[in-house]
């Protein structure tokens, strides 16, 4: 499946590849099936198919400089690099471009932590830098950060935070863009910039103002194709005292509505971490009845559900909460959520969870001592990157859609019933959406619902069935206001249509900018639905 | 006191799967299996260590159902073309490996890990968040 670069023969490939090994060394390009084959997206629903996407070629520059010269010796012969950071992006595209024949700019070899300050509480890191690295590098600092991780401990802080990634743990550290302080970026003709006050020679802020003077470019490098981003600076949480968890049990459906209202309360306000909210009647889902009666054309009723509740002697909703602090602002403020809610919502019960000092010990991370069920992933609560969490992938793999929607218990009720419905159309996936999904409270601000249907290398037509999901998916919620907040480059275009207010005004103020600065599409063209005119045409 | 505790018990967790192959598996390892090893522990041990909650772990032990080692740390029956193949081109979920990840010399230093004696590997992989529990926990008895 060996491809070229648009508009390039063999001949002018291998001239093309030829400068750049001059420019990073010969061991550091790859081209040719065999050499290319890591470089494809190894969770693509169209895998093996004509619309999978391929890269020509990879090559990996070792410092800031050598991405200048290689982005000038792309610029001279008009090849489209896609830059990459490390880990795998599973679920979102992988390492694979938006163009064929791109060549993937490979940032893995720049890996270094460039500070952790444990005073001013922030970090420095190039794109090769792991969570798992990260984590070595705060350990031997005398471990007195906590990060805020994905769930893939080998991601990349910048890669993950460019694709607005997040973690689990305080609000404002959960939003990985958001908890950036600075960038420094190689611009499509090459030149190195630093936002922020970065930009002002000889100051020791960069990683505190994220401004500087004058407008922000930053957003643009987020799921955009503006630069590539050589540096990152993040915010990080100074090591909590203490780490509690407690329990709210909630009896009758309709009390949904003034639980998310009182979370909201308690996460604006800062006193509670990542939350999840989860369902004591999931244990019924085996019945055939029960299962018949939360996935119902329509919707159930909330007397239909609230009567299976009673019947099983079980309350309709429940949320698990955690707190971080020190020991006895901890207990007050889990003192505080329990009268609050219980005092408001008649039936409301709550049950002390697990409490320890922070760090905590492979027993407390491994959340087995909770007096319930829980939901939590303790590593990812409490900052420490794993691997843990990929025991939940089935098949191959899988894609992912997150719409973004009202932090309401009425809109969860109506997602639930609106892409239930639509869903119907695929039974043979798994009911992502019915009576009993619940929403992620992931971003700082953000509700957010999941739909991840799985893969297979070996089956084109549940691949399809994959593919065409995705598409109705996105489709359907958008009809509702709900978009998608981060997608593989094979929806960015479907995903990027939905935002069209004013006729598609965002996209074509986006369109504007990269024409100026890139209009032979250099960097990543058709990353977030952002296509320069060389390819519009 | 804590740090013992600690250790102990990571020790019994781990002995139940090792103990089927090696119990007496201890100390660093042959001089030469250390860069192989270093590969391990970065790149393979956060999903093939010896912990049967990890997902390759999980993955080997219901596909060979204990007639083989769950954790690749263990095995004695992989061949270097084997494991580079897996490397490079992955399998089910498991993603393959680019050479900025994993270079062609350090595959070659893995293979000469996962092909040793195994009285030559030395102590089981930890990983990360043992290594740091172990620290915080060796740091709050200073």
């Amino acid at each position: 499946m060996s491809v070229l670069p648009p508009d390039m023969d063999a001949a002018g490939f291998a001239a093309f590849l030829e400068e750049l090994r001059g420019a990073v060394g010969a061991d550091w390009v790859w081209s040719g099936d065999a050499d290319m084959f890591p470089y494809r997206d190894s969770f693509s629903p169209v895998w093996n198919t004509d619309e999978e996407r391929h890269a020509s070629a990879a090559v990996a520059p070792e410092n800031v400089e050598q991405v200048s010269a290689v982005v000038r010796i792309a610029r001279k012969h008009r090849v489209p690099l896609y830059p990459i950071s490390t880990g795998k992006n599973f679920g979102y595209g992988g390492p694979s471009p938006n163009v064929n024949g791109s060549v993937v700019l490979d940032l893995k070899r720049m890996n270094r932590v460039l500070e952790v300050n444990n005073e001013r509480n922030y970090c420095l890191v190039e794109p090769g830098v792991s969570y798992f690295d990260l984590q070595r590098a705060v350990d031997e600092t005398g471990n007195k950060v906590m990060l805020d991780c994905p769930d893939p401990g080998w991601g990349s802080p910048i890669g993950n935070s460019l694709e607005r990634g997040v973690g689990y743990t305080m609000p404002h550290f959960r939003d990985h863009f958001g908890s950036h302080c600075g960038m420094e970026v190689v611009l499509p003709d090459g030149e190195i910039m630093r936002t922020g006050m970065g930009a002002l020679p000889g100051s020791d802020t960069w990683h505190e103002y994220p401004y500087g003077f004058g407008p922000d470019p930053a957003g643009l490098f987020a799921q955009g194709n503006f630069g590539v981003v050589t540096k990152m600076g993040f915010r990080l949480m100074p090591m909590p005292e203490y780490y509690r968890t407690g329990l709210i049990t909630v009896p009758r459906r309709r009390d949904f509505i003034k639980l998310v209202n009182h979370v909201n309360y308690l996460s604006d306000s800062g006193l509670i971490g990542e939350v999840e909210y989860g369902s004591a009647l999931r244990a019924l889902m085996g019945d055939r009845d029960f299962l018949a009666l939360i996935t119902k054309t329509g919707g159930p009723s909330d007397a239909e559900m609230d009567a299976a509740a009673s019947a099983a002697g079980l309350p309709s909703w429940q949320v698990e909460l955690q707190f971080f602090g020190p020991e006895k602002a901890t207990l007050e403020n889990w003192n505080y959520a329990k009268d609050r809610i219980l005092s408001d919502i008649p039936g409301a019960a709550a049950v002390d969870g697990d409490h320890f000092t922070m760090p905590a010990t492979e027993e407390q991370l491994n959340n087995t001592t909770q007096p319930w069920q829980t939901s939590i992933k303790r590593r990812r609560s409490l900052g420490v990157p794993s691997l843990g969490a990929w025991k939940i992938v089935r098949d191959d793999g899988h894609v992912g859609f997150f719409p973004v929607l009202p932090r309401t218990g009425e809109a969860v009720f109506e997602v639930q019933r609106v892409l239930g419905d639509a869903m119907k159309e695929f039974p043979s996936l798994p009911s992502y959406f019915n009576a009993l999904s619940t929403p992620l409270f992931w971003h700082t601000h953000t509700f957010q619902m999941v739909f991840a249907p799985s893969i297979k290398h070996d089956d084109p037509e549940h691949n399809a069935i994959t593919h065409a999901s995705m598409k109705k998916c996105v489709a359907v919620a958008a009809e509702h206001g709900w978009g998608d907040y981060r997608a593989a480059p094979i929806y960015q275009d479907d995903v990027s249509d939905t935002y069209s207010f004013n006729n598609h005004i965002l996209r074509r103020f986006h369109e504007q900018l990269k024409d100026s600065i890139d209009p032979d599409g250099i960097i990543a063209p058709g990353r977030g639905g952002i296509w320069p005119r060389r390819f519009r045409a | 006191m804590r740090y013992f505790v600690t250790a102990l018990g990571l020790a019994a967790g781990l002995a139940g799967i090792a103990a089927a192959q090696d119990g007496s598996r201890s100390g660093p390892g042959a001089p030469e299996l250390q860069e192989g090893k270093a590969v391990y522990a970065h790149w393979c041990a956060p999903c093939h260590a010896a912990d049967p909650g990890l997902a390759g772990t999980l993955a080997l032990q219901n596909k060979y159902e204990g007639s083989l080692p769950a954790a690749l740390e263990d095995r004695t029956d992989l061949q270097p073309a084997v494991i580079s193949y897996f490397v490079r081109n992955g399998v089910a979920w498991m993603a393959p490996f680019r050479p900025t990840e994993i270079s062609d010399a350090e595959l070659e230093q893995l293979n000469a890990y996962l092909t040793a004696p195994l009285e030559q590997r030395g102590a089981h992989t930890q990983l990360l968040a043992q290594e740091m529990v172990r620290k915080s926990a060796a740091g709050g008895d200073q």
